[in-house]
């Protein structure tokens, strides 16, 4: 491939391009964190984290750590200003009642429809665990999924139908990966943006579900259109 | 007069018996009541059902329980977290029963108890493997799964501070599922760092009202 896929943090600041100005925000875990670090200052984002605190900050100093004060991970953060604490039954309530304006997911797989797997494989040796996860899909009022456009041994993710069980049905708006920005439309996957010097062919060949195009594709950057 | 204080620890879990459904508090390690958790394991209650967020990590609470065999089912959403090694060594095994429940409904199936209420209909989990065996229902043109209540005899809590009455406030995101988990149990304990006067605490800023409290024991940080 000639093209040049963007880094993890490009990626995420891509991602955060898309992220308004006031947005309640709930970042998952895993490359979706990397999102809260490239938001640009000039937005006020409140993120939520969904064992209690909305106005989540960034980890605290070393020596700083609060560990009653933790994410979703586990790892220790800070609280800013105007942030708050509640209890479990209450940070849900947000998150199931469309309170969220957005969540950014990671995938293992993601349907033409939307579908979204991201909590289990089709690996029996570990005890299954779902966490959050199948609250905020389908409570967020924007779904948008941040993920590698195919596994490391290179088959796609982007697929007619999961194979993996689902976490939600129909609810993934769109996808950011290495290569593309894709919309879940009605009628299936719809690119809008895909990195210089990627063809099409080069991009379906990454991609098991067909593929339609917007009337014009804009080249995915790392700096932003 | 009303006083929910004991002196010990082992007064605050006295009476719990074999086959309880006990919920613990915390997620991850903040909010673990480790110290009432390592209080039931002296008590020796057995053939406990365990719920609580993970499934413990490391070799304190409620990972100790399971490695000393006290527990016949945990009831979680995450019991995979770094660390949880007597988990995954007893599910591999078959010594354990996993129930697994989404986050939020985990939490709600304990407010509906708390609450009163027979359960509730939720779209978390509606197109999942977990809705299995549960009735679905169409509402406002999405799959809801119902959910039922779920109510513990006991409740292991964490919290910063309590009068006598058992009024609580918590710390930080060490809050998590302990003011739910108050509410629905028959027998609601309470660890917490310092006791306070009657009157000291805002009563605008307590969190779970003494009602919901039975038990209170101090415990140092």
């Amino acid at each position: 491939m000639t093209a040049t896929p963007l880094s993890h943090t490009g990626m995420a600041a891509r991602v955060a391009q898309d992220i308004p100005d006031g947005s309640y925000v709930n970042l998952g875990i895993g490359m979706p964190t990397l999102v809260g670090d490239v938001v640009s200052a000039g937005k006020e984002i409140v993120f939520h984290s969904e064992n209690g605190i909305l106005g989540m900050g960034p980890a605290p100093a070393a020596g700083e750590e609060d560990w009653e004060l933790i994410n979703a991970g586990k790892a220790p953060v800070t609280l800013v200003p105007g942030g708050s604490y509640f209890h479990h039954t209450d940070s849900f309530m947000m998150m199931r009642g469309g309170h969220i304006d957005v969540t950014v997911l990671g995938a293992f797989q993601v349907s033409a429809q939307g579908d979204l797997a991201n909590w289990a494989t089709d690996d029996a040796h570990l005890p299954p665990a779902v966490g959050g996860a199948m609250d905020l899909a389908v409570g967020a009022k924007r779904v948008l999924v941040l993920m590698m456009h195919t596994t490391p041994d290179g088959r796609p993710k982007l697929l007619p139908e999961c194979t993996y069980p689902l976490t939600a049905a129909q609810v993934v708006d769109r996808i950011y990966t290495e290569l593309a920005v894709i919309d879940v439309t009605s009628s299936g996957f719809l690119v809008r943006e895909m990195v210089a010097g990627l063809t099409r062919e080069e991009l379906e060949r990454r991609t098991a579900a067909p593929l339609a195009y917007a009337e014009e594709v804009a080249v995915l950057a790392p700096t932003g259109r | 007069m009303i006083d929910k204080r004991v002196a010990s620890l082992a007064e605050a879990v006295a009476g719990v018996p074999d086959g309880a459904t006990v919920l613990v508090g915390g997620f991850g390690a903040a909010g673990v009541p480790v110290e009432l958790v390592h209080a039931l394991l002296e008590q020796g209650a057995r053939d406990l059902t365990i719920v609580t967020n993970n499934a413990g990590s490391g070799e304190t609470d409620v990972a100790a329980l399971i490695r000393e065999r006290r527990v016949r089912k945990i009831i979680c959403s995450y019991p995979r977290s770094a660390g949880s090694i007597w988990f995954e060594e007893f599910y591999r095994a078959g010594d354990i029963e996993l129930e697994l429940v989404p986050q939020g409904t985990l939490s709600e199936r304990m407010r509906a108890a708390g609450a009163g209420l027979g359960g509730f209909f939720t779209p978390a989990g509606a197109d999942s493997l977990l809705a299995r065996g549960k009735e679905v229902r169409m509402i406002a043109g999405r799959r809801h799964v119902f959910e039922e209540p779920l109510r513990g005899d006991v409740a292991l809590v964490q919290a910063l501070r309590a009068d006598r009455w058992g009024n609580l406030v918590y710390n930080k995101a060490a809050r998590n599922f302990g003011p739910t988990m108050a509410t629905a149990a028959g027998l609601t304990v309470v660890q917490v760092r310092e006791f306070v006067e009657l009157g000291e605490l805002d009563p605008e800023a307590v969190v779970t009202p003494g009602i919901f409290v039975d038990r209170v024991v101090e415990v140092a940080a």
